[in-house]
């Protein structure tokens, strides 16, 4: 078997301007606050952003002036090497002319490489109204589906999602992205399922640490509660010990760490550092003292079985 | 009988410069962004708060418009300004109309200096966040000096804070205001200075529960020489704390205790007495923590002895 973890995967981010794909990016990379994005200027160069992990993974932003229906522009050589396409659709606006766009990007992508996912992410739902919502969803897919059959490419890889960077579906959206691309997915989830029978805890996420996008946990279905939950635990252990300390650069370190925090209700959140910046955290419903010891215990386990996978 | 002893705050300053925003801030829990939704303040809103249990917090927020201020300097002013423990007066420190502010605040003092001479006055310089990094010092000193030339006719200290929303600064100026009624302040200091000892700590913090408002800390001298640890670290705490307490409420369950392990630091946050909660900071590659657990459930008696204290002196 040929290891694809050392390749790196390019991610591609595009769509027609002012649709929040530099939001996005700055959200999710930078840590920006979702209200400061109402004052990014608008992107004009290609920007990219790495993300090394499990895999190392490259998100490049493609401007939305770009006309990919332009004969100048080089899609085979924009979309050479691709595994995924991101296309980000303003749902708050007319988007008519994103339509046209997306398949058209669909189109060219689906000639160069038919194994591209493309990911279409409805945006901005945040400004519309819950059953709005729904109509919008079901107008857009049935429109990009249409087209496609017409175009002939009705089997190429497209996904939906809605989106919004006010709250974690932005986050969530792009951990299936990005678990897509995630090689030992299968026998990581085995592996997660295993932990979290065996140790009787509920929940369990790798938290990819500076992003705090997910690339696996078990196959139980994931709460969106509990998901935040988790993720805030990471922003609260990792400021408290930044207050203390000076290596701010948790991300290489791979010494130890392990953090809880209990809840009134007794049930407690745990958080170990694994290998390649990646953090297991997990929640546990019933407590007892032993159980955080078997937590412990088992996570290291855990860290055992992934240093194999990725020896 | 022991009646919890009462203390009246004045919270004072023009309309819109954010008094309202700053309580609901620290003590009804809610975010920066929350703040929003509030309205004007008509009049006076009365709010009784308890801090360490014991000590009733009666806060009085008065409207800023021009004539509810003319009404507490005239009509009213006897109701306003009698038996205040502490005046916190708000400048907007964007305000366009400085002199008009500096007027206004001299005549509070001039009242409070009839009705309640031994009060204490603060003075919040808020929204410093409008003002540009690097000047906000500069600013800051520069407004205090014309606070103080203003204020020299008067016998008050003033104690001044550049304070905001949207960082941490909020939680360090009420600390220092809530802190200045507690009678038994010292007694929890050096209490938390012999825990520090007798449990070899780096650092014990105290924080009140519900506002999670710094009461005390405690710091070994190892860990003082050493410039590592961050200057604004309790109002960092009590900011980190009380938002992750929010996200926390979202699992309908409330946050019980944070038990933290990594290469920079080793910390146990534990519930102390009904009122308290209390955060140690260990020497860095200590691995065990649980000794320093049962030394605060051992220490919790001394502490709710001491809070109650506050009660007997005058």
């Amino acid at each position: 078997m040929i290891s694809q973890g050392t390749r790196e995967q390019k991610i591609l981010l595009m769509g027609l301007r002012r649709g929040g794909k530099s939001s996005i990016r700055q959200v999710i990379f930078h840590g920006m606050q979702p209200i400061e994005t109402l004052y990014l200027e608008s992107t004009t160069k290609p920007t990219s952003e790495k993300l090394s992990s499990l895999a190392n993974f490259v998100i490049e932003e493609i401007p939305g002036q770009v006309d990919v229906t332009n004969p100048e522009f080089e899609s085979s050589k924009v979309f050479k090497g691709a595994s995924t396409v991101i296309y980000v659709i303003d749902s708050q606006d007319e988007y008519l002319l994103s339509l046209q766009n997306v398949v058209q990007v669909i189109s060219q992508g689906y000639k160069i490489d038919r194994n591209i996912h493309f990911e279409i992410l409805i945006h901005k739902v945040d400004g519309l109204s819950e059953d709005f919502r729904l109509d919008t969803k079901r107008d857009i897919i049935q429109r990009i589906n249409d087209d496609l059959v017409d175009i002939g490419a009705y089997d190429a890889d497209v996904t939906f999602h809605m989106t919004s960077i006010f709250d974690q579906s932005i986050v969530e959206a792009l951990s299936r992205i990005i678990q897509k691309l995630v090689p030992e997915l299968s026998s990581l989830t085995q592996l997660l399922d295993m932990f979290c029978m065996r140790t009787g805890v509920e929940k369990a996420f790798v938290f990819e640490a500076s992003s705090k996008i997910y690339l696996a946990t078990d196959s139980s279905p994931v709460d969106a509660e509990i998901y935040q939950v988790c993720s805030d635990f990471i922003d609260v252990s990792a400021d408290l010990g930044g207050l203390y300390g000076t290596s701010a650069n948790t991300g290489n370190s791979d010494g130890r760490e392990f953090s809880t925090s209990r809840f009134n209700n007794g049930s407690v959140i745990c958080l170990t550092r694994l290998i390649k910046g990646c953090l297991l955290v997990c929640l546990c419903t019933s407590e007892t003292d032993n159980k955080i010891t078997l937590v412990e215990f088992n996570a290291d386990v855990f860290r055992e079985g992934m240093e194999k996978i990725y020896a | 009988m022991v009646a919890p002893s009462r203390k009246k705050l004045l919270l004072i300053g023009r309309s819109g410069s954010g008094k309202s925003s700053m309580r609901s801030i620290i003590f009804s829990n809610y975010t920066a962004f929350d703040t929003h939704r509030l309205g004007a303040t008509i009049d006076v809103e009365h709010s009784q708060l308890r801090f360490l249990g014991n000590v009733t917090l009666n806060l009085w927020d008065c409207g800023g418009q021009n004539s509810f201020i003319e009404n507490y300097l005239t009509t009213q002013r006897d109701h306003i300004f009698n038996l205040v423990e502490v005046l916190i007066y708000v400048f907007d420190i964007g305000s366009q109309e400085v002199p008009k502010d500096m007027e206004t605040f001299k005549r509070c003092l001039d009242n409070l200096q009839e009705f309640s001479p031994n009060a204490k006055v603060f003075v919040l310089l808020h929204k410093m966040d409008l003002v540009r990094v690097d000047r906000r010092e500069q600013v800051f000193n520069a407004t205090m000096m014309t606070l103080h030339a203003h204020a020299n006719e008067f016998k008050f200290q003033l104690t001044g804070f550049a304070t905001s929303i949207w960082d941490e600064s909020l939680y360090k100026a009420w600390s220092a205001i809530v802190c200045s009624l507690m009678s038994n302040i010292s007694a929890l200091q050096s209490e938390l200075e012999t825990f520090a000892k007798v449990s070899s700590v780096q650092e014990v913090v105290l924080f009140e529960k519900t506002t999670f408002l710094l009461v005390a800390h405690a710091t070994s001298d190892d860990m003082d020489s050493s410039s590592q640890a961050d200057p604004k670290r309790f109002e960092k705490i009590s900011n980190i704390i009380k938002s992750y307490r929010q996200s926390v409420s979202k699992l309908r369950t409330q946050l019980h205790s944070i038990s933290l392990l990594s290469n920079n630091c080793v910390a146990v946050l534990e519930p102390l007495t009904s009122n308290t909660i209390i955060m140690t900071v260990l020497p860095k590659h200590s691995a065990d923590t649980n000794m320093v657990i049962s030394n605060i459930k051992a220490s919790k008696t001394r502490f709710e002895e001491l809070e109650s204290k506050s009660n007997d002196l005058p």
